[in-house]
Parts: C-alpha cells; structure tokens; sequence
C-alpha cells in the first residue's frame, strides 16, 4: 500500500512538472529560447498568492487569479523587454545569457522584498482527501486537485493549439517563422501570446506546489524550473503531450528514488536522466528529428 | 601580427605583477586591513575561474553553467590529498602534489563530461552542465571517507557505517565536508596559479588549435569542412578549462578550514556570478575577466552598503549588458551613429 501511495504522490509531483514543463516547451517551440526565468515566474507566482491571501485574510481565490494576471503580466514584459531586442542576435547564448539575468533579477528582487527566510505557504487546497482500504491508502486533496487541473490544462491546450486560429498560428511561427509572417501571421504577437500562456500556467504550477510543499522562498522556483526542463526535453522539446509525459515520469522517479535509493541522490538521479535522454535519443520520448540545413 | 599579441599578452600579466606588487607594498606598510587581507586569496581564484570559464564560453563559444562543480572537484580531492597526508609529507611537496592532484581531478571529470556534453549544442549543453554540477554537488555532499590503521573506508550512507577502529580519522564527512584543510594557500601562491592559467589560455588562443577552436565557434560547419576535428578540439578546450578551474579549487579549499559542498559555494548560482565576471569583462577577452574578477568581487566587500543591493545590480547590468552588446537592431543603430568607430568584439565574434 504505501508504494501506491508514493506512487500517487509521485504522479501529483509529475503533474506539477508537466504543468511548468509546458510552459517551458511552447515558449521552447515557438522562440527558440530557453526561458530560464520560467521557473522564477513560479516563485513570483507563489509570492503573490502568499501577500495577497495575507492580505484578504486567507481567501487564496482571488490570490490565485491576481496571481495568474500578474505572472501573465511579467511574462510578456519581460519578452518585451529583454527577449524581443535579442531575436536574431548573432550568438545563440546572447539571449540564453539575459534569460540568466532576468532568473536571477526576479529572484534578487524576491529577496530584497520578503527576506531569505522560507515563509510557510497555506495550501490552497482546503478539501481534506479520501481515504480508502479503511485508512490505509490515503490520498491528500491537494495531490487529487494537482492531477486533475493538470489534466484539464493539457487537454485544454491541446484543443487550443489545433482548433483555433491563433493555437495554428503557433504552430505555423513555430515551423518556420519566416514564412508564417508571410502568411499574415504576426510572429511577435504570437510569441507574446506563447509567453502570456506559460507565464499563466507558471503561477497555477506555483499555487499547486507550494500547496503540497507548503515552503516559500527566493529560490522555491529555480529547481522545480530546472528539472520541469528535464521533463520537457525528456518528452521532446515543443512537444505538448511529450511534456506532460515527461513531467508525470519525472515525479515518479523523483519521489521513488527519494524513498528508495537516497533524499541526497534523488536530484542527481533526475539529472543523471536527462544526461542519459540526451544521449540515447536527444529528440525526447515524443519529439521530431530536426535536420539542420547548411 | 605576431609582435601585436605578444605585447596584448604582456600587458596582461604586467597588469596582474604591478597589482601583486601594490599589494603587497600596501601590505608591509599595513595599510592593509586584516579584512582585506582575507579578501585576497579568493580574489585569486575567481579571476583563474573567471579565465577558465572565459575560456569555454569566450573562446570555445559553448555555455557551461556548472563550472563550480570543476571547481568543487579540484577543492575536495586536493582538500581530500591534503588531509590524508598532513603529517606524512613536508608541506611545500605536498601542496604542489595536491595541486597537481586536484587539477588531474578536474581535468578528468572534465575529459569524461564533455564526452557526452560536447554533442549538445546552446541551451541543451548550458543545462546539462548545470545538471553536472549539482550531480557533483549532491555525490559529494553523501560521502563518507574515513582513513584508519587498516586503510580507507568508504561509504554513503552515514558515518557510523565506515567501521572505522577507535584511532581513525573520519577525512569526509558526508553533508559536513572535509574540516581542517592545512591553510596552505596564500596572496603569492594565488597569483602565481593566476599567471600560470593566464599564459596557458593566451598560448592556447593563440595557437594553431586556439585558432581551430575559434573556427568552430564561429561557424561549426564551415570548421568541419575545412577539415578540423571539431570533437577533439571541443574536448581540448573544455579539459583545460576544467582543469583550469579545478586549480581555482585547490587554492579555494586550501584557503577555508571547513569545506563543504554547498550551494554557496558550488552551486548553480556561485557558476552564474562567475559568469557574471566573464560578461561584464567582456566575453572572448580574457584580460578583461580577470580585471571584472578582482573588480566585481572586491567593490561590494569595500562598499558593505552595496552588497545588500549586489546582486540585483549585478543582475541589470547583466541584461542591459547582453541587450547593448548582442541586439542587432542596437548594434545597426550605434553603426549609424558612431560611423566608423569600429566595435571590435561585436565583429570579431559575429
């Protein structure tokens, strides 16, 4: 029984990956950036339900939606601002080096306002759980919610990217964005729209794993970030399904390796994967082969 | 041509011997604070980091963001020499045997992670680094050696299950590190280690391979085809910036009673400020390295009311840098403006 119940947890860990990892893939897929402050817009995420809840005496509702607003906000200044200039700069690292900036920026920022002391994050989640087999297999409510709204997302992205106008669109920028602009499709305005929807989901991963691992600080977000990237290049980069995939295996491994083999080594463990991913199949689990033209 | 570099090369350590000399004037008058004093030693090894970092991402032109973990390597196996050895060899062998100790350390992880490394390219290789080096981080951070009359124990799980007899020394200790590493390095040393690295990386660029490498980071394919054997020579740069770092090491955990692996230290952030000094010194420009090093690392330490606010600054000054420098559209706008006034680095590496 208790295997099952690490297995659980681990899918609820999975599900909060794989809701980061698709943030990572989509902005991966269409602007061909690694957004290293992904996992830094989680925090700011975190930290604005945190204030705002403190502030309205516990009602993390309308923290979650402030919080959502204000990541989508943040996400699309900062492409604005620091991602846009660099489009087509001559080296590659250019932009990856400023995405380093920003991460480390928003964190700075974090610091200087709420301190280095971890706050203790409220769940969102009130409900208590279930219960079955008389009590021995005990599901939290957060890790039931966690699942599920992942699920919803995934499936809602999907319709989203194949059934409207703008979800082609992103596909067509992310093929090729020369000629998706000369199709009518405006490339800078879809990329916005790409950052906008993973900044959202940014704060809704932020809202769910501070809820299951109830500790606040500048640097909640950078690990969960990191190894959401894992995940994302362990289903195959910019691919929406390979992300939650990669997401869901990733928490299992995590949460297994934790209980199993050693809390020290379960990071190297998940890292250890990613090397062995690059190597056998460096597309992913669901990616495309891409040939590079001379 | 050739004159012009080695004058460029000269300048560089006259630089660093005319600041060596200061300082140590500086230092029989004491006008040196015992503060400053300290500041000294890990001035050094963040310029030699800096030079190896600029290295792998100035002049091989590929983002590593875990070389701490080199760095991290270099510390504990020298740290690890040194310890096993206090009271068996003299102190200047045996400082020299675990610098060579901690480099050959370096240098290996370095040969064995670019292995799989080097087939990644941009951000897939930056974030296997990064992965590499908390890998490093957390492994070291289970072990547990210990020496006694029978030999090393080894384990990874506690202390209590070395087994260790009642006379025997626990040397690593897990989560708490190796303690009372002989303070061997000094100012001196430091900077002897910071020229060494200074003349192999100049030789390098400047080299026939150096200029290989370059190729490759300017245009890969092109490199290829005109018949450069783009792994070896990938493989090449990265060894010895790893080794390089791994230097840097040696003189860190010779310089702290208590080595730990922590993220302080060692971590994702410690990489990210060296890269920090090797952006803001100009990237491919190793003097400039060295000079951000000492400059950046120094200021905040003299100015306690900056280190508050440090990072973030370091952080703007790092996006306005990279907007500034790389932007095409800022780059045609200072063409139109400055005319000829030529913008060597933006060139040189485009």
């Amino acid at each position: 029984m208790s295997f099952l119940t690490y297995l659980i947890n681990g899918l609820s860990l999975g599900s909060i990956y794989a809701i980061i990892a698709l943030g990572y893939t989509m902005v991966y897929g269409i602007a061909k950036m690694l957004n290293f402050a992904h996992g830094d817009f989680i925090m700011v995420g975190c930290y604005i339900i945190f204030s705002v809840s403190a502030a309205l005496s516990g009602n993390s509702v309308v923290g979650i939606i402030v919080a959502i607003i204000l990541c989508t906000v943040l996400g699309v200044t900062t492409e604005f601002v620091a991602y846009r200039p660099l489009r087509g700069a001559a080296s590659p690292l250019a932009v990856l080096i400023t995405a380093i900036g920003v991460s480390y920026l928003l964190e700075n920022i974090a610091l200087l306002i709420y301190g280095a002391d971890i706050k203790s994050f409220t769940s969102v989640v009130t409900w208590e759980g279930v219960s079955f087999a008389g009590g021995e297999l005990k599901i939290q409510g957060v890790t039931i919610i966690t699942i599920l709204v992942s699920v919803v997302i995934l499936i809602a992205l999907q319709l989203f990217i194949n059934k409207t106008k703008q979800g082609q669109a992103m596909l067509a920028a992310s093929e090729d964005k020369g000629a998706a602009a000369l199709m009518g499709i405006n490339v800078n305005r879809t990329i916005a729209l790409t950052f906008a929807i993973g900044s959202a989901l940014a704060a809704v991963a932020g809202a769910l794993l501070c809820s299951a691992y109830p500790s606040l600080s500048p640097y909640t977000g950078a690990m969960p970030g990191i190894k959401a990237f894992v995940a994302a290049v362990l289903g195959g980069i910019g691919s929406i399904p390979g992300a939650m995939i990669g997401g869901l295996v990733l928490g299992i491994v995590e949460i297994l390796s934790k209980t199993y083999i050693s809390s020290q080594l379960s990071d190297a463990i998940v890292f250890g994967i990613l090397v062995v991913v690059l190597l056998v199949k460096p597309t992913g689990i669901l990616g495309k082969q891409i040939q590079e033209k001379v | 041509m050739k004159n012009k570099i080695t004058k460029n090369n000269l300048i560089t350590y006259g630089i660093v011997l005319a600041f060596y000399i200061i300082v140590e004037i500086l230092m029989m008058t004491g006008a040196l604070s015992s503060h400053m004093k300290g500041l000294l030693v890990p001035m050094t090894y963040y310029a030699i980091i800096a030079v190896a970092l600029n290295l792998c991402v100035g002049i091989l032109g590929e983002l590593s963001i875990g070389h701490c973990g080199f760095m991290c390597i270099g510390a504990f196996t020298s740290a690890f020499f040194s310890r096993a050895t206090e009271n068996s060899i003299p102190t200047v062998p045996r400082f020299i045997i675990a610098f060579i100790i901690g480099i050959a350390f370096a240098a290996l992880f370095g040969f064995l992670i670019g292995i799989p490394v080097l087939r990644l390219k941009g951000d897939y290789l930056a974030i296997v680094t990064l992965a590499f080096g908390e890998i490093i981080k957390n492994v070291i951070n289970s072990f547990y050696i210990g020496i006694d009359g029978k030999g090393l124990h080894f384990s990874m799980k506690d202390s209590m299950s070395l087994g260790m007899e009642a006379d025997g020394d626990i040397i690593v200790n897990g989560a708490m590190g190796i303690t009372g590493t002989p303070h061997n390095a000094n100012f001196t040393i430091g900077v002897v280690v910071l020229l060494i690295s200074l003349f192999v990386v100049q030789n390098l660029v400047n080299s026939r391979d150096g200029r290989a490498i370059m190729a490759i980071r300017d245009n890969y394919i092109a490199a290829e085809a005109t018949g450069i054997n783009i792994t070896g020579y990938k493989m090449m740069a990265f060894t010895i910036s790893a080794a390089i770092a791994g230097a840097a090491g040696v003189l860190f955990s010779h310089n702290i009673t208590t080595l730990t692996a922590s993220s302080q230290y060692f971590g994702y952030n410690a990489s990210i400020m060296i890269l920090v000094y090797v952006v803001l010194g100009g990237i491919g420009n190793i003097r400039g390295s060295v000079i951000a090093a000492c400059v950046l690392y120094l200021l905040p330490e003299l100015l306690r009311g900056l280190n508050t606010y440090r990072m973030l600054i370091y952080s703007i000054v790092l996006i306005v840098m990279m907007i500034v420098n790389w932007s095409p559209k800022i780059i045609e706008w200072r063409k139109r403006t400055f005319g000829r006034v030529s913008f060597r680095r933006a060139k040189e590496v485009a």
